[in-house]
């Protein structure tokens, strides 16, 4: 059986920057896979094109054996596939509880109709939604308010609510981008149990992540990305002793201070 | 106290814009007040019934549910239309010309009416919709203006002259054509217009509007056909505007291109945003300054439209957010309280342990 992400060959291009350049790699349910590598190698573009806010010069992304390389976001994300974003994108001003209902919109349940004449069914979908809401924020482990606007939440609030709605979609591929970036200690601790929590249900998680303790401890594999192309892909131990990821990492001569540090927010990480 | 303090931090203390409901914001949000408004709008009759007052009470009602229309529009999915009186103008001509040429009772029309509201949508949203912001209220404007001189230059539209003698409203073989019978066929159709556009908004369909307004990439991220999504904006905004042509084309049974000018799309719009863009209550407010304030300032003769335009920067400046804005808040029942299940994740029963310590 093939794999449930499998991305070949990707390229996308910038003007004449090429900043996805053959990329390969795969994600199987079930599996946390980690995409890790330095600024600017490509990790954010590849996720882009993977969901369809990049159109790729080449290369192919099948996803259970259905190619969707191209295709519209949406399209993509009705055939199973759910993402967050490295610097939040929530809906500031609607409420914790409609933020989650937006990764419900596929669910359907009612229609116009059912909404100007208020018919049961429209009352019946109304309070699945409500009730799949409130479920999925408690799985996130979301304890703020949950009827007042995400505008006024705390960043870490933010982060579970964003994960709430991503989670809500139900979809076959997770793909996080950066879900750590300025999270503290213990909220990180919280994110990898989320993630294992995630996997159990049964999907693929792949996640962009700049702290390695977290990339160490929670992957099942990794795939390291430089200038475009993955370096290696392995699992931690492989990739930690390959020595492409040493140079790619700490130069080539023992030149001090790993460049890691990510743009999404202050950095915490033991590498 | 302490183990305390992290839960009151987390409910309590960002609650700018989404307070828990005071008394007053209860009163605001009750559901009587829309029964209130039309209440007010059923016994205007009683207090004035001048053929004046009905006619200027008929025109304001037109003009709540041409802003309830763009609401959908504007306020919801978040998309700057400033030609919406083209809808309008749709509605309009298309009721005329046909009531006019087969004889037929005005109320006959609209099925052709939506049709050509649904088309006219479809025509104008279609390749105006892939554009954003800017780009697409410079267009709507443009199509605006385009339906305007098209109806200016057309036979068929009666030229610059426009259409006479648009029959008055019949229903069940009674003459609703009388300036009080008339001004009661509107409140009803517009209360229930208005209560429409207030139930698209708060159903499946209208939150993606929202998200749409919010961040479109997110929403597209969630599966939301955004193109499509804006589009049903946009129809469902004709068919408001179109029916709004309607009746005003049997009030004042004649119409012409001059009725269809820029500055009503403005109005239109003025109504959406000092009202409070997204909340249908707020809108109406809004409809109603905008279309009587000139009337209660009549007898100031010139100096009206300088008084009317102060008072609208005066109210822009000192409440940009509208008189009545939509207020993101619902109450934070918890899960336990509503019993019937679904089909949810696994076992996410921990709300005791893990969190932030």
């Amino acid at each position: 059986m093939s794999p449930l992400l499998e991305v070949n060959e990707l390229q996308i291009a910038f003007g004449g920057v090429k900043a996805v350049n053959g990329l390969s790699f795969s994600a199987d349910a079930g599996e946390i896979v980690s995409v890790i590598g330095p600024n600017g190698a490509g990790k954010t573009s590849a996720f882009n094109c993977i969901t369809g806010f990049y159109k790729p010069v080449s290369g192919t992304v099948t996803l259970d054996g259905a190619d969707i390389t191209g295709k519209r976001p949406a399209v993509i994300a009705a055939t199973g596939v759910t993402r967050t974003f490295q610097n939040l994108r929530l809906f500031p001003d609607l409420t914790v509880l409609d933020n989650v209902r937006g990764g419900m919109h596929l669910y359907g349940g009612q229609n116009f109709v059912d909404a100007l004449f208020h018919t049961p069914r429209y009352r019946r979908s109304e309070r699945a939604y409500t009730d799949e809401a409130h479920r999925w924020l408690d799985f996130v482990g979301y304890k703020g308010g949950r009827g007042i606007p995400v505008r006024n939440l705390a960043y870490g609030q933010q982060r579970q609510v964003e994960m709430a709605r991503a989670m809500a979609r139900k979809a076959k591929l997770v793909l996080l981008d950066e879900p750590g970036a300025g999270l503290n200690h213990s909220e990180k601790r919280d994110l990898l149990e989320l993630c294992r929590k995630i996997r159990d249900l049964g999907a693929a998680v792949v996640l962009i992540e700049h702290d390695m303790g977290v990339v160490m401890e929670v992957s099942e594999r990794v795939v390291v990305m430089n200038f475009g192309r993955e370096i290696a892909d392995g699992t931690p131990d492989e990739v930690k002793r390959n020595p492409a990821v040493i140079e790619a990492y700490l130069g080539k001569e023992d030149e001090p201070g790993p460049d890691e540090a990510g743009p999404g927010g202050p950095e915490r990480g033991e590498s | 106290m302490s183990e305390n303090s992290e839960n009151v931090d987390a409910s309590r203390a960002p609650r700018r814009i989404g307070k828990p409901a005071s008394r007053v914001s209860r009163l605001f949000e009750s559901r009587q007040l829309g029964w209130a408004a039309f209440a007010i709008a059923v016994l205007f009759p009683f207090v004035l019934a001048s053929n004046y007052a009905m006619s200027i009470g008929t025109t304001a009602v037109i003009f709540i549910l041409l802003a309830s229309g763009l609401n959908i529009v504007v306020g919801y999915c978040g998309l700057l239309d400033l030609g919406y009186i083209a809808f309008m103008a749709v509605g309009a001509y298309t009721s005329g010309i046909i009531s006019k040429a087969w004889e037929l009772p005005i109320l006959f029309t609209i099925p052709a009416v939506l049709l050509m509201c649904i088309l006219a949508g479809l025509i104008i949203g279609g390749p105006t919709l892939r554009l954003r912001s800017d780009y697409l209220a410079i267009v709507t404007l443009g199509f605006g203006e385009i339906i305007r001189l098209t109806a200016n230059n057309l036979a068929i539209t009666g030229g610059p002259s426009g259409i006479y003698g648009i029959p008055g409203v019949s229903l069940f073989g009674l003459d609703l054509s009388g300036p009080v019978p008339y001004y009661y066929f509107c409140v009803v159709v517009v209360a229930l217009m208005v209560l429409g556009s207030a139930r698209l908004g708060k159903s499946r369909l209208g939150r993606a509007w929202r998200f749409v307004r919010e961040d479109e990439d997110a929403a597209e991220a969630m599966g939301i056909h955004t193109y499509k999504v804006k589009l049903a904006a946009y129809i469902f905004g004709a068919i408001w505007g179109g029916i709004g042509g309607v009746l005003f084309a049997s009030h004042l049974s004649a119409i012409s291109p001059q009725s269809f000018v820029f500055l009503q799309s403005a109005l239109v719009l003025m109504a959406v945003v000092l009202g409070g863009m997204g909340n249908t209550r707020g809108v109406v407010v809004g409809a109603v300054v905008i279309s009587l304030l000139p009337e209660f300032l009549r007898d100031m003769g010139n100096l009206r439209y300088v008084i009317f335009g102060v008072v609208l920067v005066a109210v822009m400046v000192l409440r940009p957010q509208g008189f009545w804005p939509s207020r993101a808040y619902e109450p934070d029942l918890p899960p336990a309280v509503n019993d019937d299940a679904g089909g949810g994740p696994d076992a996410p029963v921990t709300t005791a342990k893990g969190g932030t310590p």
